[in-house]
This record gives C-alpha cells, structure tokens and sequence, in this order.
C-alpha cells in the first residue's frame, strides 16, 4: 500500500476501501465471497485444510475471478466451528468438514442452492438457521470489542480500513487535545476489562500529570485465567483495533512507544499482531509524523514466557525489562514510575479495543449502553458444562440466567445447573439464587464473585465443588510468584487442607482452619494474585457448605469425583461375568471366572480410575 | 554435559542480534528454548558472557518461567491442557491415563526420548475440550479411550 502521509489520503483510502469491502459484502458485479473461521479453534478443527480446498476447488472450476475465498476471526460459536459463510446471500455453514467443501462449491456456489444439512439448527424448535443474525446465540449479543471478528482478514489493512479502522485516531489527531481524548473517556466510563475495573480515563489522566522525556503504553495481552480466551480472539481477529486503541492511548497521555506483552501460548495472535505492526508501519501509519501531524509511534512486541502472575502490571513490567515476573509494591503506581522507571498506563486488550469505538460514537452514546457504574460491553468466554462454548460479548447489565440460558443454550444432557465460576482462579462461584443479577463490575464483588477478565465455565451436578476450588488453589500454587510469604507459604498450606478434605482426613477443625488461613492470605498478600487466592475457597464454602461437611463428616463425594471417597462396585446380580472389564483394569484388580462367577473389585488395590464402569456394556457397575 | 562449538557460536549471534534492544534476556532466552528445545546451564553462562547479565539472574529468569526447560525435551511434547474448561470434562483422567500408559509423570520425558508430556493451562481451544496437542496437533474432545489411538500415530510414525 502507498504510504499514508495526511489526514486528506486517509480519508480516500477509508472510502476507497469501505466501498470495497462494501461490495464484497453485497455481491456487487455478481462476486461471491467465501469466509472460513480462523481462529484458534476451528484451525485446530481443520479449517485450514477447509481453505486449501476451497481454493482448489475453485481454481479447478474455473471461478476464481467471481470468487474470493478469505480467512475471518472468530466467529464467536466455537461449539459449532468451524463456520463457513458466504456472501451477499449470508449464509452460515457450521460444523464444516473437508468433505463437505465440494457439496459447498457444487451446490451452494455453482448451482444456487443452500447445502441443508450444514445449517444450523435451533435446539428449541428444530428449524434450520440459514443467517447468522437470526441464530439466537448472536441476537442478544452486542458487539463492539469483536467488531470486525467474522467479517474482515485480519492480515489486511485495506479490510480494517473499510470497516471503520482509523478514523477514530483519525479524528484525535486532527480534531482532539491530548486532555479531551482523555475527558472523552473518562466521560465514557470505560472500565479497565482485565479484571480490575479501574476507570481507563483516569489512569491515563495520571500519566499525562507526570512530566517525563518518556512515556509508554503497555497493553496486557498476558491472558492466563484458563479457560478464558478474549484477549487472543480480539488479536486474532482485528489486531489493528488494538494497535489504534494504543496509539489513541499514547497521543492522550504523551507516549510514543507502545509494548505488546503476549502469551506464547498463542502463537496465532503473535503472527496476526507482528503482521499487522509491519503493514502500518509500511503505510506510515506507525513510525514518525504519522498523518502528518507531528505524532510519533511504533510498537513493540514482547511474549510471555508462561507465568500467571505475569497478567499482574508490574509484574508485567519486571517481565518485558527480562526479569523474573515478581510484582513490585505499589505505590509508585506505573502510571508515575512504571517500564524502565517512565510513566506507563497497562491496558487490557479488550478496554483498547472499545476506545476506537469511543472515539468515533462519542461518549454519551457509548454510555448509553450498560448499567449506571459499568458502561459498554463484555466479552465473555463461556467454557464448561454449556452447549454453546464460545465467544459472548453482552451489554453490561445483561443477566446470568440470560448469558447461560438464551445465549449458552443452557446445560448439555438435560442436567442441572450447580454454579458459575467468573473472574477464574480469582473470581468466585455463583449459583442458582445469583443467575438474575445483572452482570457488572459492582454486583459481581457484591455477590461474592468478580468480572475478572470475562473467563465463564459453568458446571452442572457432575463436578464436585470442594475439588473445583482444590483445581484452583493447585493452580495458584503454581502460579504463586513466592515473593511475599503469605501467598507463597498461605496457598500451599490451603491445597494441603484442601487435599485432606476430598481425600477423606478432614475434619471440623480442618474447616476452621481454611476460613482463617483464607483471611490472613486475602489481607496479607503483595499483589492481586495472592489477595484473590482464597476467593475460590471464601465463594464454594459459602454456597457449598454442605459439600465440604458430606466429605469430611460423612466421607463421601456427593459428585462422585474425588477419588479416595469413592467407590466402585461390580453388582453380582447384573454381571454378565463377561470379564471384559478385568481385561481393562490397569492394576489387574478384578477377579472372577469368565461364564460361571461373577466379577469381584479387590477394593485394597483399586486405583478407582473408572476405566471397567467406562467398559461394561451391561451397567454391572456402579460407584458410590 | 558438553556442548558443541556450533552451538556456542549460534547463541552467541542470537545475542548479538538483539544487543540493541532494551532488556533483551527473555527475547533471547526464548529464541535458544525454541530452537533448541532447552538452556542448559553452560549456555546461560554464553548468554551471560554476551549480556553482561550475572549468570545467577539468568538460572532465576530460567527457572521463574515455565516456557525454559534445563533438560531436553522429546522428540514428541504432549500438551494436556488443565484449563478449567477442560478440567471439568475430566482432563485430569486423559492426564492420568496417558502418563499411566507411558509410565512417567508430568513434565518428564520417556526413556527413549520419544515423548514428553506437560500438563498446560489452556490453549484457548475450550470447545474442543478435553483439548491435547502433540507437538502442536490439536486433538478435539478427547476421552481416556482415545488415549492408546493418539499414542500409536506417532509410534508408527517412528516405525516407519
């Protein structure tokens, strides 16, 4: 692309390229476009054979001047991937396999005809969706941070520039003070969407107070709440909303270098991100003078080595400057004292995607979305016991009961809904008597809970609660950096009282333990990672009290999931005396005679691994 | 453990290449991880020559970040994630089937170099959940019973 010198050659590339991806959209001239899921979950579905295929496909029959075929971020319905859709007619193929890219072309392309049993269909009413608009999964979404997922190729420019890309720096550069971009979003109410919820406005005010030759933007793409995947699906999808949301960020406050901190663990967001700095930096759009307007930016990039506790800023910063990822006191906080000693705001990915938007609807109309202290938009990562797992983004304000029911489809197998973890190992459950309150920053610490950075696992009557916070308090323990002692030495003392109580040795006293031990970690840790620990501990005891007294005072699992309190047993009356299940015992504990005695578990040297239930054919065996 | 010349010299250039950048040592510490499946200590002490950076800072860099590896790795690394997602669809039994089948445990390495296996934090690919990859194959949805299939596409990819 030419280089991008002023706002004037800017304004006719955005009009250039949105009549462009305008007509790609409508079919103008009898053109056809294809667009294939590629995220990280339909890639690891095949989607990518799914492309090669079509392009093959295409090419044989001779049609590739009347057909495109693009890859698109996320299309959000992961449980349904990989997608396929097709414009101007919109239709949406889901659950693509290769085999059926040539019903695709042959049908759908050639003839005209929609392939049926590729579309979706409402579990309610049994009829198939041939828009994706019409699927109820997307009709009480709202999206703002995921604008451009599905629709454009987040390798091209040309596409983010079609779909409003630019114009917001565009007009703080030519139109703004520094201090009204500030006022705008701090009049917005944009929240900090990593977990915290600090007003983004404000703390960019901090950093522009302090006089400094140097200032920085970091942005927080360190996304490690398992289960959570936002953050690299906004990256995947349009990295260059992020990039713009920074450069906004660094002309509000007078930075003019930005540092990208990203999971290894996500290398597609990493090719996506590098791929989209080179592309503006050729059109100028990065580097010095941009537009021509004396404003000066380039970014850098800088991957996570694997370290939880890396989400937390300054440890972040300790990070990117090639230490150890521990955190640092605060104050000074790094919007006075933060990379390299200089002024830094950290923004999550998601609060720089929603600054664009901002920017270009104006901040009252951007409030009017959400409840009265959480404006805008959440992305959630709904995970778990859910039929549909995927990518939500809400208004705030939205409730529980409609995130899981209208939106997630409810639970799979016609079983009961237990609890809703929110905020991951920081966050806390919430339960049947919470799925009508309106999801924002403030309700969810009131109900014991938090936003975190918009992880979602839902878990139905099969998981045990006592082993869920035992999973999390492993993880914490991992995680816990080892600086301070409370968390370092409070976690792991935790796990262990956990670990008496699902292996059958805890007792009341145990229990009293825990809420103290809960306490002293909560009101003695460094940073957030270790003040959030018990979280998990503090929410299941309060909701699941009567979980923790079956495990200890009765010794069972009422889930059936830990393993020292079960047991399984092979009914004598029911055994086929088949010996299939001894055969599948790992520990050779099963013993009987095949056709004439029943089959026997030697309790003493069972693993309870429940391979032999998983193997008999009759439902001779049961657990208890 | 001795390490060859050429190596010395490449990690020596990785060094080199980024000297202008500020705070370098995990940029470079990932490059070495990456190409050569771990940094033993006797390459820390090359980077620490290079960088100026203690050699005591480094071993704490290497061992704070569960991305560094001091040993080498197998030929094949079996990434079980432990994601929440996934851990409540019963991940920890395809860990602990899959470790059971190789007989080592998480994080270590079979005796004959074939097959590493680390339990991970989510890749993100939580409606393919129980989510494993094997050196960066995803296998969707997988089941203790898919255990032995997984295993054996690579062991006859070795017979072959």
């Amino acid at each position: 692309m030419e280089k991008i010198t002023s706002p004037e050659v800017l304004d006719q590339k955005i009009s250039e390229c949105t009549e462009k991806l305008n007509a790609k959209i409508t079919g103008k001239g009898g053109k056809r476009a294809v667009l294939v899921c590629g995220g990280t979950g339909c890639l690891a579905n095949n989607s990518k054979e799914i492309i090669a295929k079509l392009e093959e496909l295409i090419k044989e029959k001779g049609l590739s001047d009347r057909i495109s075929v693009n890859h698109v971020g996320c299309f959000g319905f992961c449980s349904q991937g990989p997608f396929v859709k097709i414009y101007p007619e919109d239709t949406l193929y889901r659950a693509v396999k290769v085999s059926d890219v040539e019903r695709i072309v042959e049908d759908d392309l050639i003839n005209g005809n929609i392939v049926e049993d590729l579309l979706y269909v409402d579990p309610q009413t049994h009829e198939k969706v041939a828009r994706m608009d019409d699927i109820n999964f997307y009709k009480k979404q709202k999206r703002i941070a995921l604008h451009g997922c599905s629709v454009i190729n987040p390798d091209l420019l040309e596409e983010a520039l079609g779909f409003d890309g630019f114009k917001a720096l565009r007009k703080v550069l030519t139109e703004m003070t520094p201090q009204q971009v500030i006022d705008e979003i701090i009049e917005s109410g944009l929240r900090g969407r990593g977990g915290g919820g600090f007003p983004t406005g404000r703390k960019w005010q901090f950093a522009a107070n302090v006089k400094s030759d140097k200032k920085y933007v970091v942005c927080n793409g360190d996304e490690g709440d398992p289960g959570a995947f936002m953050d690299r699906s906004i990256l995947e999808a349009n990295p260059f909303e992020v990039i713009e949301g920074m450069m906004i960020a660094g002309y509000a406050y007078g930075a003019d270098e930005g540092y990208f901190y990203v999971r290894a663990e996500y290398p597609i967001a990493v090719e996506r991100l590098l791929h989209a700095i080179d592309a503006m930096e050729k059109a100028g759009l990065l580097g010095d003078n941009i537009l021509g307007t004396g404003f000066n930016f380039r970014c850098h990039l800088r991957l996570g080595a694997g370290a939880f506790v890396c989400g937390e800023e300054t440890a972040l910063l300790n990070s990117i400057e090639g230490k150890r990822g521990m955190p640092r006191p605060r104050p000074p906080f790094p919007a006075v004292k933060g990379l390299w000693g200089k002024p830094t705001c950290v923004n999550n990915v998601e609060t720089l995607a929603q600054v664009g938007y901002i920017i270009r609807v104006g901040a009252k109309e951007y409030a009017k979305v959400g409840t009265a202290g959480s404006k805008g938009t959440k992305v959630f990562a709904l995970g778990g016991k859910i039929n549909n797992v995927g990518l939500v983004e809400v208004p705030m304000g939205t409730t529980l009961r409609s995130l899981i029911y209208d939106i997630g489809g409810g639970i799979p197998g016609n079983k009961k809904f237990k609890a809703i973890q929110t905020g991951g190992p920081s966050g806390g459950c919430l339960t049947e008597k919470d799925l009508d309150t309106e999801i924002d920053f403030d309700t969810l610490v009131a109900r014991g809970s938090m936003m975190g950075s918009g992880g979602a696992i839902v878990m139905d009557e099969d998981n045990c609660m006592v082993d869920v916070a035992r999973f999390y308090m492993d993880f914490i323990c991992d995680e816990s950096c080892g600086k301070c002692s409370p968390c370092r030495i409070g976690t792991k003392r935790i796990y262990e009282l956990l670990t008496e109580i699902v292996e059958g040795r805890g007792t009341m006293q145990t229990l009293e333990e825990l809420k103290d031990l809960a306490k002293i970690t909560k009101n003695n840790s460094l940073c957030a990672l270790g003040q959030t620990a018990a979280n998990p501990i503090s929410s299941t005891m309060a909701n699941f009290y009567d979980e923790y007294l079956a495990h200890i005072q009765d010794k069972k699992c009422p889930a059936h999931v830990c393993k020292s309190l079960s047991k399984y047993y092979i009914d004598p009356e029911k055994c086929k005396k088949c010996s299939a299940c001894a055969r599948a015992c790992p520990v050779n504990c099963i013993k009987g005679v095949p056709g004439k005695e029943p089959y026997v578990i030697d309790q003493s040297k069972c693993i309870k691994c429940g391979t032999c239930m998983a193997t008999c054919k009759f439902g001779s065996i049961s657990h208890e | 453990m001795k390490i060859r010349l050429e190596v010395i010299k490449d990690v020596r250039e990785i060094c080199q290449k980024h000297k202008d950048e500020p705070s370098p040592l995990i940029v470079i510490l990932e490059e070495v991880q990456e190409k050569y499946g771990y940094v033993p200590v006797e390459l820390q002490e090359v980077i620490s020559e290079e960088t100026g950076v203690p050699a005591a800072e480094i071993y704490g860099v290497v061992t704070f970040y569960s991305f560094f590896s001091l040993t080498p790795k197998g030929k094949y690394i079996i990434h079980v994630c432990l994601g929440t997602a996934c851990y409540v669809k019963n991940a920890q039994a395809v860990l602990d089937k899959i470790c059971a089948v190789l007989g080592i445990q998480p994080g270590q390495t079979t005796e004959d170099g074939l097959f590493t296996i680390e339990a991970v934090r989510c890749m993100g690919a939580c409606a393919l959940a129980t989510a494993v990859s094997v050196n960066g194959k995803v296998f969707p949805r997988v089941e203790t019973k898919d255990v032995d299939k997984i295993l054996n596409e690579f062991r006859n990819q070795e017979a072959k």
